[in-house]
């Protein structure tokens, strides 16, 4: 059962539920984040939206909610967890992925399609995918700059990886196909044991072919496998 | 209580006459708190004083209509038990003073209006208006508009999915910014603004009362002038976050029968909330203001009656269920407290530290506010404004003409806008901003809206009726291109000073218009807004009857995009092709000679409904690969579009036959000639679409074929989609100077 933290402002639970209940037939509940149980939840999805607004930090205070004990115990014990967008920018602020998500390069909220490149097969959210392989991935955020902390990313020693890099349709990740400034191109990371996720991008968006694009349907399907 | 001296009175916004009828009412002087009252409740903006007359000859029924004008919002039922609530209204005084907020508050406002009445909104559209592209204002109003429209929806998880943009010199000092949202009820419980029920308790919840926004309304019902900027405090600040909290308090409770009645605080705050929801009951409410959360200390009466502060709503429960509505946005962590009771006194009793504040008659503040039947008259230059021959216009070569057109900000791609929406969230869009209308999926079914909000304001300068006709017929139009079949519309009329003759003949042409195009068309007008004193320093803008109209898409998988998807595809027009001499009146063909002069394009609305039910039958059919509006610049500019508006890897040139006889290309190609579609299918469709097109008597020419990588029009012009596509994108950065 997969339960979909819902903190007050998010407004992509409800998108997260439906790609996963009525898209991928999983079973699902939400868990209002001040719960302090997780109620048996085999899998977590912390969803996108704008947490107590964001008129902080983004995500600098749902990492207080209550819930948000219960979820550190949950990764900490190996079980799967992904953030999309503003759940992304929530698990970096929590710690539980390395790094920070700043304000857009040019300042502005963008959304629009992108190509991301897998980097790594070897996460809870994209395990079976080949690495180079090509996604279209919509995005929709207005602090999305990755940059690596201080232990850096992939090397000896690192605390995470780089699972998606923002690319062009032929897979080359060049400045051009980069909306945000993100550093290297990052779209996505793992921590280094790989359960915990975060991505920019909203594969829930992209899971259904009357609205254009099933390419999310990969990455959520490989999440569900976990 | 002071004394109400002459410039006091001014002060409110109020004339010597409308004080004087206060004084009869009354039967007495006011008090500043009454006078204050008074002053917002007949605003032009609440009162609707110089339009009311006119707007009761509006088309307002039809089966579908489940709630018409009057209330928060208009509902028409889609069947299968389910209902869209919609209304659009202008936020131009406060975009114009503070753009991000203004814009914002915009969207917050009507998002609540929608909610107010049961309904989770499920899109948004905005139609803005900003000068001269060469004025540097324009790129400062149009950055702080789109961002504060952004900041809103995007945080409230609301999607924007379209809407219309366009620049002219008149709105150089007066914005405008209409916001438009859709939200979907069950039938069965739509919530309404009434406080009905003797005795039962009325409830404030959502945000803390503050000092802002004292005033908004009066505002709103004044020209800007040279020290308009000094009126920021009277713009509201936006919180959206708060509004989710209240959006998602509201429809839970709306789950349980303990509501009576709901209405959201806007422009005069808890002043028009109390006072229409007991005008709609015919009763009466008592209001204890020292119970109405604040947020500062040391509020007066006066500022807790008028504050327009966001983010709050009245609430009528039943007797003994107060509990249960404190429960709920507690659990959302809002202010909630008993500010009143429903009484039969038919009177507003506002007590404060246990005095009778205000004490007034509700009937003369509602139905009975004062309605004028202003002078209304012609311009006297309209002559001259139609004083056009197109002909006339300088000869541009094809290609230089097609680029230009195609860069200039009106017919530019909005990427740049839209890419600053989050148009995608809530997992209903089907067909996305930047086509004709938009078409967002209805959670749960196949069953989508097509949306589309419309309005040429140069063809309104010119001639307010037609161009009132024009967008209806658009809006319709833009509807047939995705499939859908029109409901009901709702307005926003944007005109200058109604204390002018000429602005009221342009408001009641407008009207008439409207009018007769929603007749004809068998649209019902289930909403709407009018903003008047659109001008500054005595210089009107174009007038502007915005509509936006709701469609119904039965099977959403079913529809079409508006540009070349398939090498291969037949290219054709629905409509008529080359009839008589080029309609250049108010064109951008002529603007782009510096000419806004003429009439606008003839309009049939009989063969605009063939055009319609043909493109509609076809695409509901699945016969279509694309469906594109025929407008803004004419057949090579359609045409032009349909090649490069896909993204990157759909982007298809076409070889084309387009002969204009004995007229000259460089105008006929450009003929703004409304009732056109182009369309392109599947050369194995070609006898299924005629027949469909005969069926419906509708116009059919072939025009050629969609393939490589130039739009190439024998004889007249080539050019690759390449260059198109440049021209295009890069119109509206061009603007922005970035």
């Amino acid at each position: 059962m997969v339960g979909i933290v819902v903190f007050p402002g998010a407004n992509c639970d409800h998108d997260a539920y439906h790609a996963v209940a009525h898209v991928l037939g999983a079973s699902a509940r939400f868990v209002w984040h001040k719960e302090t149980s997780l109620s048996g939840a085999t899998h977590v999805i912390l969803p996108g939206g704008f947490s107590y607004g964001d008129y902080l930090r983004c995500g600098a205070l749902a990492r207080f909610s209550p819930v948000m004990g219960e979820v550190r115990r949950f990764a900490d014990a190996g079980g799967p967890v992904l953030g999309i967008c503003n759940g992304f920018q929530i698990l970096c602020e929590a710690g539980l992925l390395p790094g920070v998500l700043g304000r857009n390069e040019g300042l502005r909220f963008v959304c629009a399609d992108t190509f991301v490149r897998v980097e790594s097969a070897d996460s809870a959210a994209t395990r079976g995918l080949s690495p180079g392989t090509v996604l279209r991935l919509p995005i929709a955020h207005a602090e999305g700059r990755y940059q690596r902390g201080p232990g850096g990313l992939d090397g000896d020693g690192a605390t995470g990886r780089t699972l998606l890099r923002y690319c062009d349709e032929a897979g080359e990740t060049t400045r051009a196909a980069n909306p945000n400034g993100a550093e290297g191109n990052v779209a996505g990371v793992a921590n280094r044991a790989g359960n915990v996720v975060g991505l920019m991008p909203h594969p829930e968006r992209a899971s259904e072919a009357v609205l254009g694009n099933v390419d999310g349907r990969r990455i959520l399907e490989a999440f569900l496998r976990c | 209580m002071s004394a109400i001296d002459a410039e006091t009175i001014a002060r409110h916004g109020l004339t010597p006459a409308e004080y004087a009828r206060i004084q009869e009412v009354l039967g007495r002087d006011p008090n500043l708190v009454e006078l204050g009252i008074f002053s917002v409740m007949w605003s032009e903006h609440c009162s609707y004083k110089s339009s009311r007359r006119l707007l009761r000859g509006l088309p307002t029924s039809g089966p579908q209509v489940l709630q018409g004008p009057g209330e928060n919002a208009g509902v028409v039922d889609l069947g299968s038990g389910l209902a869209a609530v919609f209304k659009m209204e202008s936020h131009n005084h406060p975009s114009f003073i503070e753009p991000y907020q203004g814009a914002a508050t915009g969207v917050g406002g009507i998002l609540r209006d929608v909610f107010t009445m049961g309904a989770r909104p499920i899109a948004s559209l905005d139609l803005l208006r900003f000068g001269a592209p060469g004025n540097p204002r324009t790129a400062y109003l149009l950055a702080g508009v789109v961002a504060g429209i952004g900041g809103y929806g995007n945080a409230i998880g609301v999607p924007t999915v379209g809407g219309e943009i366009a620049f002219d010199e008149s709105f150089d000092g007066n914005c405008l910014v209409n916001a438009f949202t859709v939200g979907i009820v069950k039938a069965d419980r739509i919530f309404r603004g009434s406080a009905a029920g003797l005795g039962n308790p009325v409830i404030y919840a959502g945000a803390r009362t503050g000092r802002d926004g004292i005033h908004g309304a009066t505002m709103a019902s004044a020209s800007l002038g040279a020290g308009s900027e000094e009126k920021r405090p009277t713009v509201q600040v936006g919180d959206p976050f708060t509004e989710k909290l209240l959006l998602e308090a509201c429809l839970t409770l709306m789950k349980s029968d303990c509501l009576v009645g709901i209405q959201d605080m806007g422009a005069a705050g808890l002043t028009s909330s109390s006072v229409e929801m007991a005008g709609r009951a015919g009763n009466g409410i008592r209001l204890d203001l020292d119970r109405v959360p604040v947020r500062e200390t040391g509020m007066t009466p006066y500022e807790i009656l008028l504050s327009e502060s966001q983010e709050r709503m009245l609430l009528v429960a039943a007797a003994g269920r107060e509990a249960e509505v404190e429960a709920v946005f507690r659990e959302w962590d809002l202010s909630v407290a008993v500010v009143g009771e429903v009484t039969d006194t038919g009177r507003l009793q506002a007590f404060f530290r246990g005095e009778l504040a205000a004490d007034l008659p509700i009937g003369p503040l509602t139905d009975g506010a004062p309605s004028y039947d202003r002078p209304a008259a012609p311009p006297r230059d309209l002559a001259d404004r139609r004083r056009f021959d197109p002909v006339a216009l300088p000869p541009l070569d094809l290609a230089g003409a097609l680029l230009s057109l195609l860069s200039r900000p009106n017919i530019a791609s909005k990427e740049w806008v839209f890419r600053q929406y989050d148009h995608q969230v809530r997992l209903g869009g089907v067909v996305g901003p930047g086509g004709d209308a938009a078409l967002v999926r209805i959670e749960g079914g196949p069953l989508g809206l097509g949306l589309s909000a419309d309005c040429n304001s140069r063809f309104c300068f010119l001639d307010p009726y037609e161009g009132a006709r024009h967008a209806v017929a658009e809006a319709c139009r833009n509807l047939a291109c995705v499939g859908a079949e029109p409901l009901g519309l709702t307005d926003c009329l944007n005109f200058g000073s109604p204390e002018r003759p000429e602005i009221m003949w342009e408001l009641s042409e407008s009207i008439r218009g409207l009018s007769d195009a929603c007749r004809a068309l068998a649209v019902p007008i289930v909403s709407g807004n009018v903003s008047l004193y659109n001008e500054t320093e005595g210089r009107a803008i174009q007038p502007t009857p915005a509509v936006a109209v709701v469609g119904r898409v039965d099977d959403c998988r079913k529809t079409a995009v508006a540009w070349f998807r398939r090498p291969g595809d037949l290219v054709a027009l629905l409509g008529r092709a080359w009839g008589g001499p080029p309609q250049l009146g108010g064109s951008e063909r002529a603007a782009l000679a510096g000419v806004t002069a003429g009439r606008p394009p003839p309009l049939d609305l009989e063969l605009e409904k063939a055009v319609q039910l043909a493109c509609r039958t076809m695409v509901r059919a699945g016969l279509l690969s694309s469906a594109h509006d025929c407008s803004d610049g004419g057949l090579l500019v359609t045409l032009a579009e349909c090649c490069i508006m896909g993204p990157p890897s759909e982007r298809y040139g076409a070889r084309l036959a387009l002969d204009p006889g004995d007229h000259r290309a460089d105008l006929a190609l450009f003929s703004e000639e409304p009732s056109r579609i182009v369309v392109s299918f599947g050369p194995e469709r070609r006898e299924e679409v005629e027949r469909a097109a005969a069926a419906a008597r509708a116009p059919f020419s072939t025009l050629g074929v969609v393939g490589g990588d130039a739009l190439a029009v024998a004889g007249l012009v080539g050019l690759s989609v390449s260059r198109l596509a440049d021209a295009w994108r890069g119109g509206l950065p061009a603007v922005l100077g970035r």
